[in-house]
């Protein structure tokens, strides 16, 4: 099958499948819909069908990324990074003098880190932002001369610029990866981080309405339950196996990669839900509808991808 | 006729854009955006935030709605001039103690009598700290001699930190607006207790500090 098929017609047979299996959560919903007695609380099947809606807006976009290549690509992980720190700096509380700072993480760093994965120098962009970033931040804003807080503050935009731009930017770093035997492929691996992660997401919230009744931890998320990890993990670990002919690897290694992105996906996921409790704020922002922001959805794509990345590079690259 | 459309095209692009830059959104407690005359008044970080509050507003109040801003700033030039007379429909206040015209509070006035509402930033001044500063006189002498004005808090959130005070670069950031419940003036209120009150009544939206 991987000699056989081009990659563009193999992307396109993915896009179908996964604009099939939209139709099919639309048909789903506007049958459970009808179903549901006049005058019933329609709150949960609202937010599926608003959920639903939205996933055919983002497969869209991402579909058309993909049809325009790898300058497509980078440019829409360059668009939710931007947005995303947009949202995580949003929520988070800087002061005056971290302005320099926040000038530097926009129009730089941000920029700065695809452009060297667009010219595929990975010596300096895996160390740009935890290395020249990470001493260069707290020094234009010590030249705001305010040490309020300073440790705080510094420690915030920091880890703003590390998970927004830092972590998100390794789904568009695969295209950098030189495995062999499987050249002009490298963008199935973005869409197999994707598909795999996303509907982990999507299998964690079905798991979750379905059978969720041991909350994991309600302090920091009070929609996450042990059902839905467990539930959700699994069955897109299987998916990312049956997925394994996109990839290099075979159906035992694709489902123990899939796991492993899974795990840390769910976990990111979390970490992100802390932040936004400890913030006070239910969504990051309001971007998508049914999803809140632009944050929300990719979560657990922040924290998978780097892991993903890395995995890739040490044992296929 | 073409100085008018000049003028409400520069009004929509500057709302739109604002809106753009800041991805702007707007919550209401209590009643929506309604027409009747109101003293919209709000924290004040930056010469755009009352192109915010309007941008907020349906274009109808839009179109009766007037900032009150200060002459000092926004006549030291023809664009800025312009702006503000024309585009902005401002209720230009002389902030000079030695000030010769008139009363500023009696120009506010006037202008609701006119059948406009205003916005007004009691603080009197861009404010580049983290706390609201104490509020000028102003809104409580409008509020007697007006009795039946309603006076909308509004808590502008992070636009501050788009551009503070001489900044030249502006950070993205997502900004919010939040409209408070109306408050008028009693009969007997004193002045300290009517601005604390209006104050308190601000301050209550401010999202929590950490």
């Amino acid at each position: 099958m991987n000699v056989a098929m081009s990659t563009e017609k193999l992307q396109m047979m993915v896009f179908a499948a996964v604009f099939g299996a939209l139709l099919l959560a639309s048909g789903i919903a506007a049958l459970l819909k009808l179903r549901l007695p006049v005058g019933a609380d329609t709150g949960t099947i609202d937010n599926l069908n608003a959920r639903t809606n939205a996933w055919w807006m983002m497969v869209a976009v991402l579909a058309l990324a993909f049809w325009i290549g790898d300058g497509g690509i980078i440019a829409l992980f360059a668009f939710i990074s931007f947005q995303a720190l947009r949202e995580f700096i949003s929520i988070t509380h800087t002061r005056r003098g971290d302005h320099r700072a926040l000038v530097w993480s926009f129009f730089f760093f941000l920029p700065a880190q695809y452009f060297l994965i667009g010219i595929d120098w990975y010596g300096m962009f895996s160390i740009l932002i935890p290395v020249y970033a990470f001493l260069l931040l707290p020094i234009s804003a010590t030249l705001g001369s305010d040490a309020e807080r300073f440790f705080e503050r510094a420690a915030k935009v920091q880890w703003g610029l590390m998970i927004c731009v830092y972590c998100i930017s390794h789904a568009a770093a695969l295209l950098t990866l030189d495995i062999p035997g499987f050249e002009g492929r490298n963008a199935q691996l973005i869409l197999f981080l994707v598909l795999t992660v996303q509907s982990s997401d999507v299998f964690q919230y079905v798991w979750g309405k379905l059978l969720g009744k041991h909350k994991l931890a309600p302090a920091i998320s009070p929609s996450k339950t042990v059902e839905g990890l467990v539930g959700g993990v699994l069955t897109a670990s299987a998916l990312g196996a049956a997925l394994y002919w996109m990839t290099p690897f075979n159906v035992w290694q694709a489902a123990l990669v899939s796991l492993a992105i899974n795990m840390v996906g769910f976990f990111g996921g979390f970490v992100l839900s802390a932040i936004k409790r400890d913030r006070g704020v239910k969504d990051w922002g309001t971007l998508i509808e049914g999803h809140g922001g632009m944050l929300d959805r990719v979560d657990s794509i922040s924290f998978s991808a780097p892991i993903f990345f890395h995995i890739v590079r040490y044992w296929w690259a | 006729m073409i100085e008018r459309f000049l003028a409400g095209f520069t009004a929509r692009f500057l709302c739109n854009l604002a809106k753009l830059i800041t991805g702007m959104r707007s919550f209401w407690q209590g009643e929506g955006p309604v027409p009747r005359l109101r003293v919209y008044y709000a924290n004040h970080r930056s010469h755009v935030d009352f192109v915010l509050i309007w941008a907020a507003l349906p274009p109808a109040l839009r179109a009766q709605t007037r900032p009150v801003a200060g002459a000092d700033y926004w006549l030291t030039s023809g664009l800025k001039r312009w702006l503000i007379n024309k585009v902005l429909r401002a209720v230009l206040i002389d902030r000079r103690p030695e000030r010769q015209g008139p009363d500023p509070v009696r120009l506010m006035a006037e202008a609701i009598r006119a059948g406009d509402s205003l916005i007004v930033f009691p603080e009197g001044t861009r404010n580049t700290g983290d706390a609201l500063l104490p509020f000028k006189s102003g809104i409580y002498h409008l509020a007697q001699a007006l009795p039946w004005v309603e006076f909308v808090p509004v808590w502008i959130d992070n636009l501050g930190r788009v551009m503070p005070k001489g900044a030249v670069i502006p950070i993205p950031l997502l900004c919010s607006l939040r409209f408070g419940h109306p408050i008028t003036v009693a009969p007997d209120e004193a002045k300290d207790a009517f601005l604390a009150r209006a104050r308190g009544a601000l301050i209550a939206l401010a999202p929590p500090e950490a």
